[in-house]
């Protein structure tokens, strides 16, 4: 189990180093500058490029870069907020993310089990079916649709929430964002507890536990729930992403100032360091996640880590 | 059959003089007499009886059709280009005679502005009309699908063919490879792209190409892994065939049907991932229209006319939940192991 870890930990390790190398690449090769103010002379363009150490080769610059990462520093802001810490200016915008990120989580597993055991319990019923359909709608249709339909209905027609948010009233405004992000993984939890369920009550246990009397509620949560709960761990990966993607809209929708707003900001400004930061601490979070899942999957199911180990 | 063992035994010999018919039992009493033996189907039948059986398969399949004819036909039908600009009739509501009337919170615009030609799905900010760009949109988003669907096939499966098949230090390499790929968020390299190439169909392209293959390369791998043991190969290759030769002519043709399949499931993704960049303002720029443009247009005026989102939003839905219904329709139909895939 330790070799599975340790080799899982190097790939992540390496991978962050591939990508925080590509996005710098990237962003050398990006048309356009930080420095694009009008008024600005040649000389004192490259009197900026030299207080920034932006004229030097780029190995050089990666690499003073990639130390000064490792030291928990990511350079200072050219453009939104001239000199201000990098690493100050996205940690507010990173916490209201995950702020949201973390609730729709949170909601979309816990409805997204129930409306799975209902379906489940109702084997073939139309209370299956109502719950296949939110299902299939929840997988099928983007995060921002939701987030539009909501931000009409619920906020324009209905004004029982902010349409826009407002920084006076910040759990108000996180109620929208929060249940169109929550529909993906309430769409995917459901389904995927739904057939697992309708295995598991099959089984033989199943039919032991309720041979001995056991009543419906503890025959569901203690002995169904809990072998159901296990193969979930694998679609936390999708889901996750879809998250991480879906924010970055549903924050323009809602004009949340996120991760992804500051994100599309920085680019639109040819910001580079926040830019790389942003990209930098999506792709950390990401792999970060990804390695739990997977850890977790290989204490869980031990053929996991023989079939990946061999490989 | 055991019944019978025991019956034998208990009234052996059966042709015997001193036993009177109620020592006999009938063997096949209480089992239902069906016929076992069924009429043969052939493997399209197969599929088809399948796939006929899934409601919600055949649905999609339907709107997919219907989208795709209107996104064919329907710039042509509405006898306006996408991006000719009548600022005199901008922000119309649809008016379709008898179903929409081109009515605004009570006022007929239509009328006030003195405009006589219907616009079906009324006219944007610039007086653009939105039937037309809105199955000009879906071209792109089909165009954007159909890219998706060839990129997995080539790149994914081939990857995936060439790793598996020659297995060892190859394998190790292009494994890691891969995973180092699928470790950058796609959000991530589908935004740089957009920052790096011009905006456009172009950089959408790029974008899945970087990443949306590597789903279809491991299931193309797991699936040389079972065949490349088997007799056949190994005969092909006693014969001198040469490694691609074994790759691409005895394997591939094998597995081809279901990775289609697979690929099918990616087109959702893709569609996604256009609509996502258009809306950030990274892919698709007016006056070019795709799904994502309009409804990032759209979105600037949602409170004051919702009509102009509404119909991007609708079509957009209905792809991708009809794309995701058909998939899993084929899926079940070719083969029902891999429903828990």
């Amino acid at each position: 189990m330790s070799k599975y870890i340790t080799k899982r930990v190097l790939i992540s390790l390496a991978t962050l180093l591939v990508i925080l190398f590509v996005l710098f690449l990237m962003l050398d090769k990006m048309p356009g500058s930080p420095f694009n103010d009008e008024k600005l002379t040649e000389t004192q363009k490259a009197l900026l490029y030299a207080k920034y150490g932006l004229d030097q080769p780029f190995f050089v610059r990666f690499f003073k870069y990639l130390g000064a990462v490792l030291r928990g520093d990511l350079g200072v802001s050219y453009v939104l907020n001239k000199n201000k810490a990098v690493s100050d200016l996205i940690s507010a915008p990173l916490l209201l993310s995950i702020r949201i990120g973390a609730r729709a989580m949170l909601l979309g597993s816990v409805l997204g089990l129930l409306l799975g055991i209902a379906a489940a319990l109702n084997h073939n019923t139309w209370i299956d079916t109502l719950c296949s359909f939110i299902s299939i709608v929840g997988v099928s249709v983007p995060s921002y649709v939701f987030a539009l339909l909501l931000a009409y209905y619920i906020g324009f027609v209905l004004k029982l929430t902010p349409i826009l948010y407002n920084s006076k009233n910040v759990s108000a405004s996180i109620i929208l964002p929060t249940i169109a992000l929550a529909m993906f993984p309430t769409a995917n939890v459901s389904r995927f507890t739904r057939s697992e369920m309708i295995d598991v009550l099959n089984s033989e246990y199943i039919l032991l536990v309720e041979a001995k009397g056991v009543r419906q509620t503890s025959l569901i949560l203690r002995h169904a729930l809990r072998n159901t709960l296990i193969p979930i761990i694998t679609i936390m990966g999708p889901i996750l992403v879809n998250l991480l993607t879906g924010s970055m809209v549903v924050e323009k929708v809602f004009g949340i100032p996120g991760i992804g707003m500051l994100m599309v900001q920085a680019i639109q400004n040819n910001d580079y360091n926040v830019v790389i930061a942003c990209a930098f601490v999506y792709s950390a979070m990401y792999i970060a996640m990804m390695l739990i899942v997977d850890i977790l999957y290989g204490i869980i199911d031990p053929r996991i880590r023989v079939a990946k180990g061999s490989a | 059959m055991i019944m019978s063992d025991v019956m034998l035994e208990k009234h052996a010999p059966v042709l015997d003089d001193d036993h009177s018919p109620e020592d006999f039992v009938f063997v096949q009493e209480g089992e239902k007499l069906v016929d076992r033996t069924y009429k043969a189907t052939s493997y399209w039948r197969d599929v088809w009886s399948h796939f006929s059986k899934n409601r919600g398969a055949l649905i999609g399949f339907v709107i997919i059709l219907i989208i795709v004819i209107m996104a064919i036909i329907g710039p042509m039908i509405s006898g306006r280009a996408y991006d000719t600009i009548i600022i005199e009739h901008k922000n119309l509501p649809p008016k379709i005679p008898g179903i929409f009337g081109g009515v605004e919170r009570g006022i007929d615009v239509y009328a006030s502005k003195g405009v006589n030609v219907n616009y079906w799905f009324g006219t944007d900010y610039n007086g653009r009309d939105m039937f037309t760009r809105v199955w000009q949109g879906t071209r792109i988003s089909l165009l954007v699908a159909l890219v998706a669907v060839v990129i997995d096939i080539v790149i994914g499966m081939s990857y995936g063919l060439i790793s598996g098949y020659f297995g060892g230090r190859v394998d190790m390499i292009m494994q890691r490879i891969a995973e180092i790929l699928n470790g950058i968020p796609t959000l991530v390299v589908v935004t740089l792209l957009g920052m790096v190439l011009p905006s456009g169909i172009i950089s959408i392209i790029f974008a899945l190409m970087i990443t949306g293959w590597i789903g279809m390369s491991r299931i193309a791998r797991a699936e040389v892994l079972k065949l490349k043991e088997s007799e056949y190969i190994l005969a092909s290759k006693t014969l001198g065939a040469r490694d691609f030769a074994i790759i691409f002519k005895d394997i591939m043709p094998n597995i081809f049907g279901q990775l289609v399949i697979m690929a099918m499931f990616s087109i959702p993704n893709a569609i996604f991932t256009e609509a996502f960049l258009s809306f950030v303002g990274l892919g698709i720029q007016p006056p070019e229209a795709s799904l994502g443009s309009l409804i990032s247009d759209g979105y600037k005026s949602l409170t004051i006319h919702p009509y102009q989102i509404a119909f991007p939003v609708i079509v957009l839905a209905l792809l991708m939940l009809s794309f995701n219904l058909f998939a899993d329709g084929l899926r079940d139909a070719f083969d029902p192991n891999m429903k828990q895939m």
